[in-house]
């Protein structure tokens, strides 16, 4: 009994510290990146062009423009491959295949984010600059072609790193919608792909949605390997080939040199990325709620 | 099973130990941090200087060149290293010029263009130059390449040529002189700054019609010449100061001329 006491404690105590750890975080950032954030004016930071750090001009607009902008081709790129992928995988693909497949889409998570960085870097930025970006121009899609980093690149690179998540949790939701469902379908005479996509992606449509939200959140934060492909300006992008500066990079590129209110406007930029993650994982949390009503309903 | 985790688990403890005792033997090395311009030539320096004097060990770190003199206040380093004058709320520091370095403006190779004014310069990256052919060269678009917001490189670049003028927005920012050069060599429209001992394989603008060398920085002709500087917080620790004195002597000072430096005297 009194061990039973001893080890619920422990465990008590676990669970309080990594909350209170987290919780630590966001007050120390919300203190460090609130007060700049008021002396600025709110609207002036979170709307304003002029990111002047040193000058005391702190506008992050560019940034939050920037961020939305590559985690929305991210997504996308993410949602069409990795939807596909978890489709083929569940309706379509001999086991045989799936056994090699899935895997190595799994393994796709466990790269670290410079290699990905790098890979574009070496491959996927010249040839946006040489070869996609002026047949775009030629094609008056886009007004220039741009120096390759761009909010195309960082998206192709991003959108490739968010699809190990987005397909194996749609293979779960898929994989969760009941058997009966689709034989039902195709007792009525429905061919496969009408099966599929009348009856299990519809079936499966919250777990897929909160599939997406995760893969934005991995998205939207991602650091290193945008730094490396986006280009880092403080324009607000005209096009998908113009070069970007997203939340997080920013926050790390001027980390290392920042000092006094600077170094307080990177917080306060944290402050916004906060935001906007904690808008994202509780759509993500109430469409999981709304999942798990539906499957006690049924 | 369990006996190959408890194997697995010894071999752990062992690499954990062995990695202590490795990094134990380090302990006492001479912290050197800051700029991330200064920090090859440190990482140089402190190599020979293990070797002349055995025993002794000299840890080189990057960060950039306010974060190296906000270690020196913290007393994180022994030696910051920071690749721009001193501001002038930054009291308190003795300062060791250690060498002085051009800033070279670098195009790719395959650019005609071969000379700019330091007026030119200042208006491509203020973004009101924005083709080549502005500047005499082809009809292609200037990619502008700058450094990000508190790099040393950046405010010597900032003072040397832009003034009171902002670099434009559009201007593409890179967080290392690495990450410039690997862009500025792929790239046909590019044009960027960066450390003059570090910029190989790129060419080289002559800036107001003289072309950077080592010897047009050290007689004064070539116009962007900044100071490599060590700072320490108040008069240097004796170990310190012996590291300082090895860089300035003359064969040290000799090795970061061969490497693309201009000498400190």
């Amino acid at each position: 009994m009194r061990r039973e006491k001893i080890i619920s404690l422990c465990l008590l105590l676990a669970a309080l510290s990594a909350i209170s750890g987290l919780a630590l975080i966001t007050a120390f950032i919300f203190k460090e990146g609130l007060p700049i954030m008021m002396r600025a004016g709110l609207g002036k930071f979170v709307l304003s062009s002029d990111w002047y750090p040193t000058e005391g001009e702190f506008g992050i607009f560019p940034m939050i423009a920037g961020s939305l902008a590559v985690t929305a081709g991210a997504m996308v790129i993410g949602v069409v491959f990795g939807l596909a992928c978890a489709v083929l995988l569940t309706q379509f693909a001999p086991p045989r295949l799936v056994a090699v497949v899935k895997p190595s889409i799994e393994l796709l998570a466990g790269i670290p984010s410079v290699v990905y960085g790098f890979m574009g870097v070496i491959i996927l930025v010249p040839f946006i600059r040489d070869t996609l970006g002026p047949a775009m121009v030629s094609l008056h899609l886009a007004p220039d072609p741009g120096p390759g980093l761009s909010v195309l690149a960082a998206s192709i690179v991003l959108g490739i790193m968010v699809l190990p998540t987005i397909t194996s949790i749609s293979v779960d939701a898929l994989q969760a919608v009941p058997r009966s469902y689709r034989e039902g379908s195709l007792a009525l005479g429905a061919t496969e792909w009408q099966t599929t996509h009348r009856v299990l992606l519809r079936a499966g449509r919250s777990g897929i949605v909160a599939a997406i939200i995760l893969g934005m959140g991995r998205a939207v934060g991602e650091t290193m390997a945008v730094i490396m492909v986006a280009g880092n300006t403080l324009d607000v992008p005209h096009s998908i080939l113009a070069p970007v500066r997203t939340l997080t990079s920013n926050i790390a590129l001027e980390m290392g040199y920042a000092a006094g209110d600077h170094r307080k406007a990177l917080f306060a930029t944290g402050v916004v990325l906060f935001v906007i993650i904690m808008i994202l994982n509780t759509i993500a949390l109430a469409v999981s709620r709304r999942r798990a009503g539906k499957a006690v309903a049924r | 099973m369990t006996k190959w985790l408890l194997i697995f688990a010894a071999l752990l403890v062992a690499l954990l130990v062995v990695s202590f005792g490795l990094g134990g033997r380090k302990e006492g090395a001479l912290e050197v941090i800051g700029s991330t311009s200064i920090e090859p030539f440190a990482e140089m320096l402190a190599q020979e200087y293990e070797k002349a004097y055995p025993g002794r060990y000299v840890n080189v770190q990057g960060g950039g060149s306010t974060a190296g003199i906000q270690a020196a206040i913290n007393g994180i380093a022994d030696i910051g290293m920071c690749s721009r004058a001193l501001k002038a709320d930054e009291t308190g520091f003795r300062d060791f010029i250690i060498a002085r370095d051009g800033l070279a403006i670098v195009i790719h190779p395959s650019n005609p263009v071969s000379n700019l004014t330091r007026a030119q310069i200042g208006k491509v990256f203020a973004g009101n130059i924005t083709n080549w052919r502005g500047l005499g060269g082809e009809d292609r678009p200037i990619h502008v390449i700058s450094r990000e917001e508190g790099s040393g490189t950046r405010e010597a670049f900032m003072k040397l040529v832009m003034g009171k003028v902002r670099v434009s927005r559009k201007a593409l920012t890179q967080e290392s002189n690495g990450a410039v050069k690997e862009l500025v060599r792929n790239d046909p429209g590019a044009i960027g700054y960066m450390s003059l001992g570090l910029a190989h394989g790129l060419k080289l603008v002559a800036v107001d019609g003289v072309a950077p060398s080592t010897e047009a920085a050290l007689s004064g002709k070539y116009p962007l010449v900044r100071p490599f500087l060590f700072v320490t917080r108040g008069e240097p620790s004796e170990r310190a100061k012996a590291f300082i004195d090895y860089v300035l002597s003359p064969p040290a000072q000799k090795l970061l001329e061969q490497e693309g430096l201009v000498r400190a005297k």
